[in-house]
């Protein structure tokens, strides 16, 4: 883990904003940073409640958050950033790794000494119906915070609430009111007055927009946009909405099983993604323009859901899933290092970047199954954009070898729709077994779609 | 009888009632109220629209603005057992010449499941835990076809093979909870693909899903509407999806449409505020990050006391623009814009031209 991080060290300090600064500065300018994280459940069976297994909700992750910017975390459900979101804010103890908040490392703080901490620390959460006690008045709901730090603010508890309720676009007169007699959108402005009280330093935002309808949804963003230049805040919002996430960030961490797989500058990461999974999640989200229906030649369509967390593949996790995958990939898991200033990714096949395993041909049966549809046209380019990256490379075959393959089995498609499928997807079927048993670690390798072993209970 | 354009929207307003209607979903001035303790909630207060075979209409709004209620009116499932006492529904729903608001129940329940089918949003809780996943498809095959159980089992692995679950044999004898969320949405669609139904009624079948998987959903829906030829009605409020699967838009507020026509016309050239609105709240993953949405101010209306007028004008930012010839407290009724394009708002069609063209679409 600390090599990944040596190597990105130096490309921080070539990022625009802090060019002048030295890497003490820029180290000074972190204001959460975090190694090695892990998180893993334990999954207990028997009388006599012996470990059997784990489910690695976070597994390794590095990264750091800078002040008075906002991280944004994507990915599927399941991959770990809503655990992610709660160890770092430690609701939760990690299970290995270091967190580093201000300089000081708070990973192994008891519940007493994390307490002062918690007023610079704090978290939105995704339900605005489950987060406030239905009992309390919304009052002592913003009002706990001074209750509990034993803070007494500049004019008394109530007048402070008050004014906190106003800078969340809400009435004074609502002081006196219970949760129930606010709408979905209010109770999450109250929640945000809440985690406002105590003018934290570093807020964790847990979804904080996706149980709301859209138009409410834009008024909370534009909310926490509006404190953030006020008050100088530092976010670290998790969610599954790319448009959302591309929206607020300043950084984006892209998180699949549990692990980072590319952290990149807003712009960079929307603009040219590096990881295949990052540029197939974004080709997935629907884009309100009818004009761009049946442009098919922009979406990648991954099969299949995410392996489980409680034996994930071996190598690149995301090899079963992806169309780049070749035996490195299975082998060797990538590190995140950072291929150009500001953009770090973990990714043996990068797009629009050089191959960084140019010497592996082999293409995995898996990878052919791997996607229901990638058009010759995003091949071509991917190839183009990785040739063009790297004219030097002795031989890109690595990148321009998936294309042929892929398209033999696209046109047939495109023409008769059913039968190619089935075609598509027995063959993966009949290799399970003989795959599977070649190389039990991994028998998603062998066909996306087919459940992982933990994953398979007996249906009788 | 209702003029129709090409794109099965019907262009004239609620003709003469009683009259068999050409469309093949056909829905006149559908009411749906539900008397409670605070008062009358008017779900949906007078809804007109129209759907031809192998089309898909979109039915978008905020959470309570109706789209669900209108969804399972057709579906005929405000009225089974002890609910029904609690609804008052009038209009008409003419499906494939048959109407549905005043049939006998038995007459609906044998259209259901044959003609006329459902995919919820939650298929965890919307599929029984207790019974196998094979067993429901079966149940739902036998109930409209009498043939034997095995030819049944064989029709459910037939469909779970065709919505892409792998090793259907195997996974026919499964549990819902054996599924992960974008198989058992797979496993639910099959179900109610079961019977060839003509129309299919997805109400929000994606939201619970990652992107990845609702565009597989959304590939699913498309390739088999296509095969069957059915009509789709997708209720959402996601306009990423609208644009991606919908020939027709319907957008709902407070229980009524405010503008519907075209996809292309909707989103081209919107005419209400509220479409506005929506458009401008949404972060677009397509376009360069504009500093800040536009969000719609204060909240959805309570449809126990809707706004007088037009239900959307005390959100409207353009409610205080002088009109002629209005009284602001008339309900504005849905205008011709142009052909299949209705849009109910007082504004006249100037300034609303003006006003998205110079003032909303630069911001977008």
């Amino acid at each position: 883990m600390s090599d990944t991080k040596k190597t990105a060290e130096p490309g921080e300090a070539v990022i625009p904003r802090q060019a002048a600064a030295e890497g003490d500065a820029a180290e000074r300018d972190v204001l959460l940073r975090v190694e090695g994280l892990t998180k893993h459940f334990p999954i207990k069976k028997g009388i006599l409640q012996r470990q059997v297994g784990a489910v690695k909700a976070v597994d390794g992750i590095d990264f750091e958050v800078r002040k008075g910017e906002t991280l944004g975390v994507v990915g599927e459900s399941g991959c770990g950033k809503s655990t992610m979101g709660r160890v770092i804010t430690r609701l939760q103890d990690p299970t290995g790794g270091s967190i580093t908040f201000e300089g000081q490392d708070i990973t192994r703080l008891r519940t007493g000494q994390m307490r002062p901490l918690r007023r610079d620390i704090q978290m939105i959460f995704q339900d605005p119906y489950g987060s406030l006690n239905p009992r309390h008045t919304i009052g002592s709901i913003v009002s706990a915070p001074f209750r509990l730090q034993g803070v007494e603010p500049e004019g008394g508890v109530k007048k402070e609430v008050q004014r906190l309720l106003e800078l969340v676009g809400l009435s004074p007169e609502h002081f006196n009111r219970y949760p129930h007699e606010f709408s979905g959108g209010q109770r999450q402005r109250i929640g945000i007055a809440r985690a406002l009280a105590l003018k934290p330093k570093l807020v964790v935002a847990d979804e904080p927009v996706s149980a709301l309808d859209v138009s409410i949804q834009a008024q909370v963003v534009n909310l926490l946009d509006d404190l953030q230049q006020e008050l100088g805040l530092t976010y670290v919002i998790i969610a599954h909405d790319l448009s959302v996430v591309r929206h607020v960030s300043d950084r984006i961490a892209v998180m699949y099983l549990g692990k980072i797989v590319e952290l990149a500058d807003r712009e960079a990461l929307y603009k040219a993604p590096m990881h295949p999974y990052t540029k197939a999640l974004m080709s997935a989200v629907p884009i309100p323009d009818p004009k761009r229906r049946g442009q098919k030649s922009e979406r990648i369509l991954l099969r299949g859901d995410v392996p489980s967390p409680i034996s994930p593949p071996t190598g690149c996790r995301f090899h079963t899933r992806c169309w780049k995958a070749t035996e490195i990939c299975k082998t060797t898991e990538p590190q995140l290092v950072e291929l150009i200033p500001g953009q770090r990714v973990a990714c043996h096949h990068p797009e629009n970047f050089a191959d960084q395993a140019p010497q592996d041909t082999v293409l995995l049966s898996a990878a052919k199954e791997a996607i229901e549809l990638v058009p010759d046209a995003v091949l071509e380019e991917s190839a183009e954009q990785t040739a063009t990256a790297a004219p030097e490379e002795p031989e890109p075959a690595a990148t321009t070898e998936p294309a042929p393959e892929a398209k033999t089995e696209t046109p047939a498609k495109t023409e008769a729709e059913t039968p190619a499928k089935t075609e598509a997807e027995t063959p993966a079927e009949t290799e399970t077994p003989a795959t599977a048993e070649a190389n039990s670690p991994s028998p998603e390798a062998a066909s996306v779609e087919a459940p992982a072993p933990g994953e398979e209970p007996p249906a009788k | 009888m209702t003029e129709l354009s090409k794109t099965g929207v019907a262009t004239g307003e609620p003709v003469a009632a009683g009259k068999t209607p050409e469309a093949f979903l056909d829905v006149r001035d559908l009411k749906v109220h539900f008397p409670t303790d605070d008062g009358l909630v008017k779900s949906v207060d007078g809804l007109t629209f129209s759907l031809d075979k192998g089309k898909t209409l979109a039915i978008v709004g905020e959470s309570g603005s109706g789209k669900s209620v209108t969804s399972l009116a057709i579906m005929g499932l405000h009225r089974l057992g002890s609910r029904g006492k609690n609804v008052r529904m009038s209009g008409e729903i003419w499906l494939n010449g048959k109407e549905l608001v005043n049939a006998d129940p038995d007459e609906v329940r044998r259209l259901r499941g044959r003609e006329m089918a459902m995919i919820f949003q939650d298929p965890l809780s919307a599929m029984h835990p207790y019974y196998k996943v094979g067993d429901q498809i079966v149940e739902a095959y036998r109930t409209h076809h009498k043939v034997s159980r095995k030819v049944a089992r064989a029709r459910a692995v037939e469909m779970l093979d065709r919505v892409g679950i792998p090793e259907p044999g195997k996974r026919v004898d499964s549990y819902p909870h054996e599924f992960s969320g974008g198989m058992r949405q797979r496993a639910m669609i099959a179900m109610s693909l079961v019977n060839n139904p003509e129309l299919l009624i997805a109400d929000e079948p994606t939201t619970a899903l990652d992107v990845t998987v609702q565009a597989q959903i959304l590939d699913l829906i498309r390739d088999l509407q296509k095969e069957f030829g059915s009509a789709v009605v997708m209720i959402t409020h996601d306009l990423g999806v609208v644009a991606e699967i919908a020939d027709d838009v319907l957008v709902m507020y407070g229980g009524r449409c405010v503008e519907r026509g075209r996809a292309d016309e909707v989103f081209e050239t919107p005419q209400h505020p509220y479409t506005w609105g929506l458009l401008g709240s949404m972060p677009r993953i397509d376009r360069e990050t504009s500093e800040r949405l536009i969000p719609v101010k204060g909240q959805p209306p309570s449809l126990i006391n809707v706004p007088s007028g037009c239900a959307f004008h005390p959100r409207c930012p353009y409610a205080d623009i002088p009109k002629e010839n209005v009284t602001r407290t008339v309900r504005p009724e849905l205008q011709q814009v142009e052909g299949g394009h209705w849009s109910a708002c007082h504004l006249s069609a100037e300034d609303r031209t003006r006003i998205w063209t110079e003032e909303i679409a630069p911001k977008l």
